[in-house]
Order: structure tokens, then C-alpha cells, then sequence
């Protein structure tokens, strides 16, 4: 009888005894919170981080990823680079507009001797972070240090522009029997006076002050790195937060792994009234859709990236966020000139560049406003515009294709197009390979790999056909054109000729720009007769911007000084979330 | 009991020896370098990297080496408490090849109490949703307030966070502006609560995928309980359905889910790469992942131990509640 009136209970009073049980077993107590603060998130006087960050003059930047040191003369990325160039400042700082141009930084002035290869640097009156003055002995200090092998500099060889750098950087990594390793007196720096640098180079050199703007050449805090360890101290712990020692226009405020780095404005620089920023947060976010989402959200004011498929709605939309500046770097695919085949043949080489329809490429494929690369060193450098090499004719290449005995593709093997595994090296990978096929008749498959291996696959010559990149370290033709020297540790094509390397080598030995870029122009049209390398397209460097950051300007290099950048005031809601 | 759980901690040495090992040989025959880049390192330069991270000595003495560096040698556990391994137990897991200057033991330290936080949170709300959705489900079986919610776990095991991720951050972030779509503190702000709303959204994405799977094998496990002679009994006693439910089912209902429980706990909490990828979170589970697309050896290894040991001390404490909550289960002698 119990349990049947149980049995009612149950049935009849399920609802009840389920909301009971719940109840009691703190089921809505825990939900409530949650509730709770839905509703307050809701409502209410809210602001955006970019909204809160404008009034506190603090700019909030996407940076891709995270660093992997603050040491300048040990980083060797982009994003390192954003970062350090507002802590540490160089003889000569980024212009705010134009990568060609001189801009003083620690140096007030600089003259040259008449054969262009002594320079001599007037230093300014500036402070460390730590009270120090900035001398010529501290940059003195620096170059000894990178040229120092312990140290394990990737970019020693930037400095081994300075005479006699290479062979005192050499004769300490393989001492030969029998020789003493080179002084350091020897070396082209002289410190005249405390404020006075000269630097003598291996030849002369007018592009030298615009070299001075890498990193490679920043000077560092003598004091900091000898307390930290000493000169070839790898730890890393002089640049933590609380002991970076710097000379910039800002000073590190703080540091979380994958989360956020802070720079704030170093009152004690010495041009501190015009840095107009009281801070610089950078987030370094990986994911370009993320990077993407923070903007709309109103957590970012730029971006270092924009999803690739988000830039045509951007355009369409909402044109006044999106901003694309042409950017010093060209994609190409390179050819194993290694292995045997038909590669081998210049004639087939020179049908695949002119059967690639590159216009349409970047037009309906790239959408990101990239030139095509008629050419391999990318135009914008003053005073050299050699005329376009390439261009698209298909019928010449199926006639150069027949010449070579392939009439229509026929009897040619099926060959492979290496890339690391990404989408947009695929689509483009995949648009080559139609486009090929389509004029020429030949079939060409897919490879890709991760970044690593694929890496490793090229250096070893484990390709056909590879996908690669090259970006400017200054603007100089010089710096696309010299890795195709035989031998050279990023040629990777086994591409070899002699008066390509002997233009190369006298360039470097002439004082005279135009007489250089002359030089210049000659390798780059042997290099794009021989084809090598099939140049694809010009980069660009499409960001999202929010209009209340000021006077970001085109740069070839995207180095930005951040002194000169400042945000209007005013709330300016990017509205981008009417994006859907 | 004490017998049974040293026997299980001395096991833990030789099982961790294997993955280690097993690790190391496979980080170290992958093609490309930790200092492998599109621009070329010098040769003398490499060198002098290899040297300075011990790479140039035999591979053998490098596991040796490290596997020197890894034994615990002390005990000190405040340190313990602040994750400090060097200090806790005198484990040292190297420096790392990518962040310089930055320790292994130091990366840990920092990122995984964040993907502790992150999962606790979401395995409170994968609780807090998926046992009384599941216990709802069983108690009204085949009814609307089955199928509902039970349709709704299919979606969301079937569901990926990748998916979810996104799309919470666009509706609760962009659309009605509820929460930040991505980060893990306030970068201006100072308090707890400050931080609390870029929780929200990452919490929710990884616990409600749990939530999921909680429903339903709570609902399987109290649907096999509700008929069991033992629950007919204790009603006929005349005890309340709460009690009933709470008291006698749900026990034994949950023994699947408490099974199920350890290595998700473990998998939780050490992180997971999408989740943190998709909301910018400074968690373990991105270094886990990038360590092997850097090439981080020490990382990697680092990771791999560290999630390993996790797992395998949590599936312990589970066998150890399993037997607690089950009489039918004893110790093995």
C-alpha cells in the first residue's frame, strides 16, 4: 500500500520533485552567479579596452606572437623587432614616413671622408634607463659583442660591413694553428671621444646609415650586461622585466608569457616631449581570426594580420578600417637546379614564369591589393626601377616549351611543388598548378609539409619546385640580390654563376649609388634570364587600423618609430561588428 | 589501501621512463632544428648555439644528462605549492630553445596554474550542467524532458570547440556584447572580478563539451541503477524520492562517470591548445603544441612529463574513489 502511494507521489508530483531535488542540491545557487553576471555584463555604462586605453594615450597592438628575447643582438623576428625598436634606440632611428631617409637617433650628425668608406658619428646627450649617458664606448661595447662568436649571433653578419669584423669573428670560431685570433683594436671602430664613434668600413658605402636601422646594430647597456653575466651570457635575465636598461622612447613596464607585453613612455629620453603615446601594449596573437575578432570587439587598435578571408569584406564594407601599404619582401617558387630533368633546361624554366597569369592571381585569388612580380627585387627602392623582366604570354611559353621538346606537355614528368602547409601557400600552389596545365599541358602535384621539414627539404635539395619568401633587412636592392651568389647559405637552387657573383662583389666595391644600382640592375636581369627562381608576387601588409591612430604611414619595412604615432581622442567606435 | 597506492606510485617510474625515452627519440629524429629558419644561421654560428644548448654531445649523453636533470632529488614542499619543480624537488627541465633566457620549470610555473583555473571552471560548470541534466533525463525518461536535453549533448559532443569557440565569442562577444572575445585579465584592471568576465566565454566552450559527455553517461548509468532491486527496496522503506536519488542511485549511477572523470580532469586542466589558441589564453596547452612545431626540445619533453604524470596520478585517485564509492570493488591485495 506504501508503495503505492509512493508510486502516486512519483507520478503525480514529478515536476515538483525534480525542481525540489534540484534545489536542494544547489543546483540554481550555483547557476546564479552566472545568471547574475550575464545581466550586469548587459547593461550599463560599458567601455571598450581601445575606448578605455585612447583616454590613458595607450595604444593596443596585435603582435602576432610571442617574443623570443628582447636582446637585439639575438633577435631575429618581426615581432621582436616592433617591440625593441621602442626600448632601445640606434645611431640612427626609423623616419616616420619614408625607410630611405635619414633619421638622427642617438647619433646628432655624421660625416663621411671623400672615398665614402670612414664615417664618424657625433653622439647626442642621452640617458640610459639607468642614468647612464649614452656613449661611443657603449656602442664601441655592443659591436664587440655581436662580433663576439659565444654570443651566437644570427645577424653577425650584418656588421661584417666593418673592416676587418669578419676575420675577427673568424679567427675565433676556427683559431688556425699557429695564429692569434684578431685584436679588437684592429677591427674599423674607433672611439675618438666619448661622444665621438668612427667607424671604418670595407669599402665605401652610402647605403651604410640606412643599415644602421636593424636591430644587429642597436647599442646595449654595458653596466646591465656585465651585472646580468657578462658579454656572451645567453641567459637572458637583462632584459626581464625590472632589468631591462634601454635608451628608447619607452621603457618596459611588464611582461606575461603569451599574454600581454607593456611598454610605457621613458620620460628620461632625450626627445621626450615629442612622444605623444604614454604606453604601447602589445598582445601577441597567433591567430589571425582571433587577431580579427579582438578588433571588432574593440579590445585591439591594430592588427598585424587580417584573416585572409575577411580582407574583401573589410574592403566592401568598411574600407576606413582596412589599411594595405606595399611591404619590401617578394614570393617566388624556387627551382632545384640540382636535380636532373627538365628544370635543367632554361627554355622550361622561362615557359613556367611566363605562364603564370600573375595579374589574376593577386586579383582573384590573393584579393590583399599585391603587385604582381614581373621582376625579383620589389620597386619602391629611390633610384632603382629597372624595367619589368617577366610578363604573361602564353604563347611564347607553349613555343619555348616545343623547343625544349615537350610539345604540349608531352612525354614531360609529373613534377612537385613543395610548400609548408598553410592555406594560402596551398591556394596559391593549387592556381600554379591549373595554370600550368592549362597552357602548357603539364602536370605538376601538391606536396606540403610542415614548416620545419620543409625548411630542412630545401636546404637539402629534397624538391623540385618550392614555395619561398624573401623580405628586405634594408631598403636595398642588395639585400634580395646577394643571396643568389654561389654558395650562399639561402640560395638553395645550386644556381651558380660567375658574373652574377662578380657583379654582386664589385657592387659592394663602388662608392657611387647610381653606378651600384647599375651593377645591381644587371645581376637581377641575369638572374631573371636564368630564372632560377620564378618570381610570383610583391608583398603587401594588410592590417585592420582604428581610426583614432594617427599618422601611421606607408613604410616599405613596416618599422615605425612610435613617437611619431599618437591617438586622437574622442570616442571612435570602429563599428566593425556590423560586419555580419 | 596505502599498499595499493604505493604499488601504483612505484609503477609511475617505469611507465614515465618509457614515455620519456620514447619522446626523446622521436623529438630528435623529426626533420629540422630548433634553429632551423627561413633565414639561413650560420654555420659557425649554429655551432656555437648547439654548444651553448649541449646539442653537440652524442645523443646518449643527452638523454643521460637529462635524464639526470629530471630525477627528483628533494623535497620541499612550499615550494611545491608555487609550482617551482627546481626548487620543490630538484627538477630540472632544461632551458627552453625558442624563449630565451626562459626555463621549462619557469613556463610551466607560469601557464599551467592558468589552464588549472580555466579547466576548474569548466569542469564546475560541465558538473553543474551535466549530472542533473543527466539524472533529469533518467528520472523522466522518454518524456521531452529526455529528449531535450539529451539532443542537445549530441550536439554538443558533436559540436568541435573550434566551432563552438568562435561562435560564442560572435554571439556573447560581438553580438550582445556580453563579454571580451578574447584574453585572460584585464590588462588595465587589478581585481579578480576585473578578470571574471574574459573567463566566461572559454570556460563555457570547454565545459559544456564535458557537460555533454556528462549527461550522458550519467543518464546511462542512472537508467541501469533506477531498476535495480536495491532502489525498489528503499523506496518500499518508505524513503523520500530525493533521498533515493541522491542518496542510493546516484551513487552508483555515477561510478561510470567517475571512471570517465580522471583523465578528462587531466586533460582539462593541463589545457587544450584550440580553446587557448581561439581566446588568446596563456595556458600549458599552446606551449604543448608549438614546443613541437618550434622544435623546442626541451619543452616538449618538459610538456609531455609534466601531462603524463597528471594523468597518470589522477587515474590513481580515481581507482581510489571508484573502490570508496563502490562496495562491490576492494583493493588487491
Amino acid at each position: 500500500m506504501r508503495i503505492q502511494q509512493k508510486e502516486f507521489y512519483w507520478i503525480r508530483n514529478r515536476p515538483a520533485f525534480i525542481f525540489e531535488s534540484m534545489k536542494r542540491s544547489g543546483f540554481f545557487a550555483g547557476l546564479t552567479p552566472f545568471i547574475l553576471l550575464g545581466l550586469t555584463a548587459g547593461c550599463g555604462p560599458k567601455f571598450k579596452d581601445v575606448e578605455r586605453a585612447q583616454r590613458e594615450g595607450i595604444l593596443l597592438r596585435g603582435n602576432s606572437t610571442e617574443p623570443e628575447t628582447l636582446d637585439p643582438h639575438v633577435a631575429t623576428g618581426v615581432p621582436e623587432n616592433q617591440i625593441i625598436s621602442c626600448l632601445i634606440e640606434g645611431l640612427i632611428a626609423y623616419h616616420p614616413n619614408d625607410d630611405t631617409a635619414i633619421e638622427y637617433g642617438m647619433a646628432e650628425r655624421f660625416e663621411t671622408n671623400a672615398a665614402g668608406d670612414v664615417y664618424t658619428f657625433h653622439l647626442r646627450d642621452a640617458k640610459w634607463t639607468n642614468g647612464d649617458a649614452v656613449t661611443a664606448w657603449d656602442f664601441d661595447y655592443s659591436y664587440r659583442r655581436i662580433l663576439t662568436p659565444e654570443l651566437g649571433a644570427e645577424y653577425v653578419s650584418m656588421l661584417f660591413v666593418i673592416k676587418n669584423a669578419q676575420r675577427y669573428f673568424e679567427s675565433r670560431v676556427t683559431p688556425k694553428p699557429g695564429e692569434q685570433p684578431l685584436p679588437w683594436e684592429e677591427v674599423g671602430l674607433k672611439v675618438l671621444e666619448d661622444k665621438t664613434l668612427e667607424i671604418t668600413l670595407t669599402g665605401p658605402m652610402p647605403h651604410f646609415p640606412l643599415m644602421l636601422k636593424h636591430y644587429s646594430w642597436f647599442p646595449v647597456n654595458p653596466r646591465t650586461i656585465e651585472a646580468h653575466g657578462g658579454m656572451t651570457n645567453r641567459d637572458g635575465q637583462w632584459f626581464a622585466a625590472g632589468n631591462f636598461v634601454g635608451n628608447g622612447a619607452f621603457r618596459l613596464k611588464s611582461w606575461r608569457t603569451n599574454q600581454i607585453l607593456e611598454v610605457e613612455k621613458n620620460p628620461d629620453y632625450w626627445d621626450a616631449d615629442r612622444v605623444r603615446l604614454n604606453g604601447i601594449r602589445f598582445f601577441p596573437v597567433e591567430s589571425a581570426d582571433t587577431e580579427g575578432r579582438m578588433f571588432k570587439a574593440g579590445q585591439l587598435h591594430l592588427t598585424d594580420n587580417v584573416p585572409l578571408h575577411e580582407i574583401p569584406i573589410y574592403r566592401q564594407k568598411l574600407p576606413h578600417l582596412i589599411r594595405t601599404d606595399p611591404y619590401l619582401g617578394t614570393y617566388f617558387y624556387r627551382i632545384n637546379l640540382t636535380r636532373e630533368g627538365p628544370l635543367q633546361d632554361v627554355r622550361v624554366r622561362r615557359a613556367l614564369a611566363l605562364s603564370i597569369d600573375r595579374a589574376s592571381l593577386v586579383d582573384n585569388v590573393l584579393k590583399g591589393g599585391q603587385t604582381p612580380a614581373l621582376f625579383y627585387v620589389p620597386r619602391g627602392i629611390p633610384g632603382y626601377a629597372p624595367k619589368d623582366f617577366l610578363r604573361f604570354d602564353p604563347t611564347e611559353a607553349q613555343r619555348l616549351m616545343a623547343e625544349a621538346g615537350y610539345p604540349g606537355g608531352k612525354d614531360f614528368p609529373v613534377l612537385e611543388i613543395l610548400y609548408n602547409t598553410r592555406e594560402e601557400h596551398k591556394t596559391i600552389a593549387e592556381t600554379i598548378q591549373q595554370m600550368w596545365k592549362q597552357t602548357l599541358g603539364i602536370n605538376l602535384r601538391l606536396h606540403n609539409q610542415e614548416w620545419k621539414v620543409y625548411l630542412d627539404a630545401q636546404s637539402n635539395f629534397e624538391y623540385d619546385i618550392a614555395r619561398a619568401g624573401w623580405i628586405g633587412d634594408f631598403v636595398d636592392p642588395y639585400t634580395f640580390l646577394e643571396m643568389f651568389t654561389t654558395g650562399n647559405g639561402n640560395n638553395d637552387t645550386g644556381w651558380s654563376n660567375e658574373r652574377y657573383d662578380g657583379l654582386i662583389a664589385s657592387s659592394i666595391r663602388t662608392g657611387q649609388t647610381s653606378k651600384r644600382f647599375a651593377l645591381l640592375e644587371e645581376a637581377e636581369s641575369i638572374l631573371m634570364d636564368e630564372l632560377p627562381i620564378i618570381p610570383i608576387y610583391i608583398y603587401t601588409k594588410t592590417i585592420l587600423l582604428h581610426p583614432a591612430v594617427k599618422n601611421w604611414n606607408p613604410k616599405l619595412l613596416d618599422n615605425r618609430n612610435m613617437k611619431y604615432i599618437w591617438l586622437e581622442e574622442g570616442p571612435t567606435q570602429p563599428q566593425a561588428s556590423k560586419l555580419y | 589501501m596505502f599498499r595499493f597506492i604505493l604499488i601504483r606510485l612505484l609503477q609511475l617510474v617505469p611507465v614515465l621512463l618509457v614515455i620519456i625515452t620514447l619522446t626523446f627519440v622521436l623529438v630528435r629524429s623529426v626533420p629540422g632544428g630548433p634553429f632551423s629558419a627561413e633565414r639561413k644561421v650560420s654555420e659557425h654560428v649554429l655551432e656555437k648555439l648547439n654548444e651553448h644548448y649541449g646539442l653537440n654531445d652524442p645523443l646518449y649523453i643527452q638523454y643521460f644528462n637529462y635524464l639526470k636533470n629530471i630525477c627528483p632529488k628533494k623535497l620541499n614542499p612550499s615550494a611545491l605549492a608555487d609550482f617551482d619543480l627546481k626548487e620543490g624537488l630538484g627538477i630540472d627541465l632544461g632551458p627552453s630553445f625558442r624563449y630565451e633566457g626562459r626555463t621549462v620549470n619557469e613556463l610551466i610555473a607560469e601557464s599551467f596554474p592558468v589552464s588549472f583555473e580555466l579547466g576548474a571552471y569548466a569542469l564546475f560548470l560541465a558538473l553543474l550542467i551535466g549530472i542533473p541534466a543527466g539524472t533529469l533525463a533518467a528520472l523522466k525518461k522518454n518524456t521531452l524532458l529526455d529528449y531535450i536535453p539529451m539532443s542537445s549533448a549530441m550536439m554538443g559532443i558533436c559540436l568541435p570547440s573550434f566551432v563552438l569557440g568562435p561562435l560564442f565569442a560572435l554571439v556573447f562577444g560581438l553580438w550582445l556584447d556580453w563579454f571580451p572575445v578574447s584574453g585572460w585579465q584585464s590588462p588595465g584592471g587589478f581585481s579578480w572580478a576585473d578578470d571574471l568576465p574574459y573567463k566566461i566565454l572559454p570556460a563555457m566552450t570547454l565545459g559544456i563539451f564535458y557537460a555533454a559527455g556528462l549527461a550522458r553517461l550519467t543518464r546511462g548509468g542512472m537508467l541501469e541503477v533506477l531498476n535495480q532491486d536495491y532502489i525498489r527496496t528503499a523506496r518500499a522503506k518508505g524513503l523520500s524520492s530525493f533521498v533515493v536519488t541522491v542518496k542510493h542511485a546516484l551513487r552508483a549511477g555515477l561510478l561510470p562517470v567517475i571512471s570517465y572523470f580522471g583523465p578528462v580532469v587531466a586533460g582539462v586542466l593541463s589545457g587544450s591548445f584550440i580553446i587557448e589558441m581561439i581566446f588568446q589564453i596563456p595556458g600549458l596547452g599552446r606551449h604543448f603544441i608549438n614546443a613541437a612545431n618550434n622544435r623546442d626540445y626541451t619543452l616538449v619533453l618538459g610538456t609531455v612529463l609534466f601531462y603524463a604524470t597528471l594523468i597518470i596520478l589522477l587515474n590513481l585517485i580515481v581507482d581510489v574513489i571508484l573502490v570508496l564509492m563502490n562496495p562491490k570493488l576492494k583493493f588487491d591485495k
